[in-house]
């Protein structure tokens, strides 16, 4: 009986999923159809389906590569979201060890600023961000590795280090006795521990780092733009006419890696969301 | 045994403190000193006390954007809570696609910012398109526009975080309640919620300050249209920084308050709801 009911109730919710499903799909399918239909009929016709006098092929994918320099500016956020990623969990574990471990006052302070930080709107650091960065010459695409690691230590050192503590101090003591010193230590018996960890923290910071716009258009300007910047640029216009076939190309090849990243690499995701969560 | 460990601050800590130093916190001491002063470059400053502060607050645009913030903030609470706290109550039953539905909701949020923002808005202007507008006609479809875009990019985030809290409600307390005569409502208002208190804690905060931050979105989906009425805080900020000669110091005022107004309310829910949470 209740089983009975138990099914119903599954068949029908099953059904208001799909519909929410493909309601939460529809944005993007629609941005597929219509990266494969000639320019002149997106803004037009935006759902109809691309026939045999709209449909242009790979063109618009071909156009938005070659146009906007969009290939450079993939290969320009490839480049900064992995350097990025790796300076920051490398730099950041190393940090967060230290500061779980180190007694006093100035560790302490140092965290609570680390954890500070992650509050702070970006607004409020944009200008002068933009202009000491300037003054360093860390505006380069290989300079702005280093601000990554900077403003993403705060919310990569907090979730590590509250994993550190969970690890028991044995573990490094044992090593110390046997004669390793910290790096030894640190490189062959807590970062292994830390993995699970690190690669959770690692997609986290790949996923805004990838997605950031404001950031690599204030440092690195238009002339070395990264695919958000590139996607904001294509979408003004050059002379005031947007090609509205080349930014749906444009806008597929932008998520594309992202969905691949996800497939790939789902299960770290969810439960850095969950990491995340439970810390704060 | 750790004394040999301090002398490796250096190796272990200074790295990413003087990246975060050059990223966070000397651009944000300059930041809260030069909102005191009015300045065209950074070089040349004039102390002008309170002043920009009085000028940020009559400034009709920071009003209007500190209310469009507020009101987008509040609705997307419980647009975005509602919806993800019954997609995990119902993704958390024992039936078939659970995984892929899980998948296809937390997809929006991989996507983000500004490639997200245009995505959306193919959809939505193409849906306006029957009555012959777009999205920048008036205020309040800019209003609910971006609510929807908020809210569908933010619920499969707070979902991942409530499928966490109600997998961990313990089977013997639902059962309890069952064999007590309790149904649905009864089982989810008195057993559930309170006991996944500390997610609603977090998704609230979550949701709360990424709505008040929110800028790609912003930019991407209305960029202000019509006329400034539909510009959140963030952007805002960033027009006067970058749109408005002279109003540099102004923008940094705004800049900190909008840092208060996050800190303030921030701290605020947190402990209003952590006083609601009880443990099983």
């Amino acid at each position: 009986m209740t089983h009975r009911r138990e099914k119903r109730t599954n068949r029908l919710l099953t059904a208001l999923l799909l519909v929410l499903a493909l309601v939460f799909l529809l944005p993007v399918i629609l941005v597929v159809l219509n990266s494969f239909k000639s320019r002149l009929y997106i803004s037009a016709a935006p759902f109809a389906l691309p026939d045999t006098e709209t449909f242009v092929g790979w063109e618009n994918y071909l156009n938005g590569l070659r146009s906007a320099g969009f290939a450079a500016a993939f290969g320009r956020s490839v480049f900064i979201t992995v350097g990025s990623v790796l300076l920051l969990v490398v730099g950041c574990s190393m940090t967060s060890w230290y500061l779980a471990r180190a007694k006093g006052w100035f560790p302490k302070v140092l965290y609570l600023l680390f954890v500070f930080s992650m509050i702070v709107p970006f607004q409020m650091v944009m200008y002068t961000l933009t202009y000491v960065v300037g003054q360093v010459g860390l505006d380069t695409v290989v300079g702005i590795l280093p601000v990554y690691l900077g403003f993403g230590s705060g919310l990569t050192v907090f979730i590590l280090s509250g994993f550190v503590r969970s690890i028991p101090h044995e573990l490094e003591e044992a090593a110390m006795m046997d004669g390793a010193g910290p790096l030894q230590c640190f490189f062959r018996v807590i970062f292994p521990v830390m993995r699970p960890t690190a690669v959770t923290v690692s997609i986290l910071n790949a996923m805004w780092i990838w997605n950031d716009y404001l950031l690599p258009y204030l440092i690195l300007g238009t002339d070395q733009k990264t695919v958000p910047v590139a996607i904001q640029i294509a979408m003004q216009g050059a002379y005031g006419s947007t090609d509205y076939g080349g930014l749906m190309a444009m806008l597929v090849l932008a998520i594309i890696p992202i969905i691949a990243f996800y497939l790939v690499g789902q299960k770290y995701i969810i439960s850095g969301v969950v990491a995340g969560a439970v810390k704060g | 045994m750790y004394k040999r460990f301090y002398r490796w601050f250096p190796v272990f800590v200074l790295p990413t403190l003087a990246a975060f130093t050059v990223a966070f916190l000397i651009p944000f001491g300059m930041g809260v000193w030069l909102s005191f002063h009015r300045f065209t470059t950074i070089r040349n400053t004039h102390f002008v006390g309170l002043e920009n502060y009085v000028r940020a607050f009559s400034d009709d645009g920071f009003v209007r954007a500190l209310t469009f913030s507020a009101a987008f903030t509040v609705v997307s609470l419980v647009t975005v809570n509602v919806l993800a706290f019954a997609l995990a109550l119902a993704l958390t039953r024992r039936m078939r696609g659970v995984n892929l539905f899980r998948g296809v909701f937390f997809m929006p949020n991989l996507i983000g910012g500004i490639v997200l923002g245009y995505v959306f808005s193919l959809l939505v202007n193409g849906l306006l398109g029957f009555w012959g507008v777009d999205i920048t006609y008036a205020a309040t479809y800019g209003f609910w526009g971006l609510v929807a875009l908020n809210t569908w990019q933010l619920t499969g985030y707070m979902m991942v975080i409530y499928i966490a809290g109600l997998q961990n409600v313990p089977v013997s307390l639902t059962e309890a309640a069952a064999i007590d005569g309790a149904g649905f409502l009864s089982t989810l208002f008195h057993v559930k919620l309170p006991l996944v208190a500390p997610s609603v804690t977090i998704c609230t905060f979550l949701t709360l300050t990424n709505s008040l931050k929110m800028f790609d979105q912003n930019l991407a989906l209305t960029a202000g249209a019509p006329e400034r009425q539909t510009q959140g805080l963030a952007l805002d900020i960033y027009n006067t920084f970058y749109g408005r000669i002279g109003w540099q110091g102004v923008g940094q005022a705004k800049a900190v308050l909008f840092f208060l107004l996050v800190a303030v309310i921030a701290s605020l829910q947190l402990g209003l709801t952590r006083s609601r949470e009880v443990d099983a």
